[in-house]
C-alpha cells in the first residue's frame, strides 16, 4: 500500500503519521505543501499541526495550497484520505467533509487522552475494531468543535457515518462527534490522533488497528 | 479603492469566545449585556474596478466559511 504524507509549514504530526504507516506496513512518502503532484498513492494523510498558523481559521489557507488541489482530485478519483487534527479541519475546509471545526467550547486547549467510542466499523479505517468498542486516543487541540447543521447531522446519522464518538465530550461537539466519513466511505476525518497511539513506549497502541485495517484493505484493493 | 469584510459566526451558532466575554463584562459590573458575538475584520486594498461580485468570490472562497460564519461586505 502507497500512502503519501502531506506536510505544510506549521505541520508537526507528520512524521508522527508517516512512522505509524510505516509500521503498518505501508510504503510511505511526504509531499510538500507546493507540490502539485501527490503521484500514485492510494492514501492520502493529511496530519495534524498548526498549518500557516492557523491564521484566518485552522486548515483556510492550507485547503489552497497546490497540494489540495492534487488532494481533491486523488479523493474524486476513489482514492483514501485520513486527516487528523488540523488535518480534519483542512478536510472540512476543502468542502471533502461537511461541517466545520470551531473553537473549543470550555476556550481551553485540551490535550490528554480521552475514551472513544467506535461508532461504525464499516469502513476500511474502522474494520479492525469491534462494533461500539471504547478505546482511549490522545487529543490535543484548541478547535475541535465539531458543528454541523441539523440537516447535515441527520444525513451523518442516516448514512452512518459518524466514524468516533467521544464518550466524553469535553470540546462541545455536536452529537459527540469525533470523526466522520464521507459519503463513499473513503475519507475520514478525526480530531484524536491515532498515529500517537501505535507504540507501548508512548502509552497507548490502540491506535495501531487504524492502521492495521487501512493497509490491509488497500493491499487487497 | 478599500473594503472592509466584517466576519461573523452565523445566528445560531454558539460563540463560546462571545460568551466568555459577556461573563468577563458581567463580573466588571456592567450589567445588561444580554449577548456578545465576536467576529474579525478583514481590511482589503483592492485594484480600482475590483466588483463587488469579486469580493463576494474571495469571501465564498476564503475570507469566511460559510457552514458558519456569514460575512458583510463594505465599500469604502
Amino acid at each position: 500500500m502507497k500512502a503519501a504524507v502531506l506536510v505544510f509549514p506549521g505541520s508537526n504530526c507528520d512524521r508522527d503519521m508517516a512512522e505509524a504507516l510505516r509500521a503498518a506496513g505501508a510504503d510511505v512518502r511526504m509531499v510538500w505543501h507546493k507540490d502539485a503532484d501527490i503521484g500514485d498513492v492510494d492514501l492520502v494523510a493529511v496530519p495534524g499541526g498548526f498549518s500557516f498558523g492557523d491564521y484566518l481559521r485552522c486548515g483556510a489557507i492550507a485547503a489552497q495550497s497546490p497540494v489540495c488541489a492534487a488532494l481533491r482530485a486523488h479523493v474524486e478519483r476513489g482514492g483514501y484520505a485520513l486527516g487528523v487534527c488540523n488535518g480534519f479541519q483542512v478536510l472540512t475546509e476543502t468542502g471533502l467533509l461537511p461541517g466545520a471545526l470551531m473553537r473549543n467550547g470550555g476556550l481551553t486547549f485540551v490535550c490528554k487522552s480521552t475514551p472513544l467510542r467506535v461508532a461504525t466499523t464499516d469502513s476500511a479505517f474502522t474494520e479492525g475494531y469491534a462494533a461500539g468498542e471504547t478505546i482511549a486516543l490522545p487529543v490535543a487541540h484548541h478547535d475541535g468543535n465539531y458543528f454541523a447543521d441539523a440537516d447535515t447531522l441527520a444525513m451523518l446519522a442516516d448514512q452512518d457515518r459518524i466514524a468516533f464518538t467521544y464518550a466524553d465530550n469535553f470540546n462541545g461537539s455536536r452529537n459527540d462527534i469525533a470523526g466522520i466519513l464521507s459519503e463513499n466511505r473513503r475519507v475520514l476525518g478525526m480530531m484524536p490522533h491515532p498515529e500517537r497511539a501505535v507504540d507501548a513506549a508512548t502509552g497507548s497502541t490502540q491506535g495501531m488497528a487504524l492502521f492495521r485495517g487501512l493497509v490491509r484493505q488497500l493491499a487487497d484493493a | 479603492m478599500l473594503a472592509k469584510v466584517y466576519v461573523t459566526l452565523k445566528n445560531g451558532v454558539l460563540d463560546p469566545q462571545g460568551e466568555a466575554i459577556r461573563h468577563a463584562l458581567g463580573s466588571l459590573g456592567f450589567d445588561g449585556v444580554n449577548g456578545v458575538r465576536q467576529g474579525k475584520v478583514i481590511e482589503l486594498d483592492l485594484a480600482d474596478g475590483t466588483t463587488e461580485a469579486q469580493i463576494t468570490d474571495m469571501c465564498e472562497r476564503l475570507l469566511a466559511n460559510t457552514v458558519i460564519e456569514s460575512y458583510r461586505i463594505e465599500i469604502a
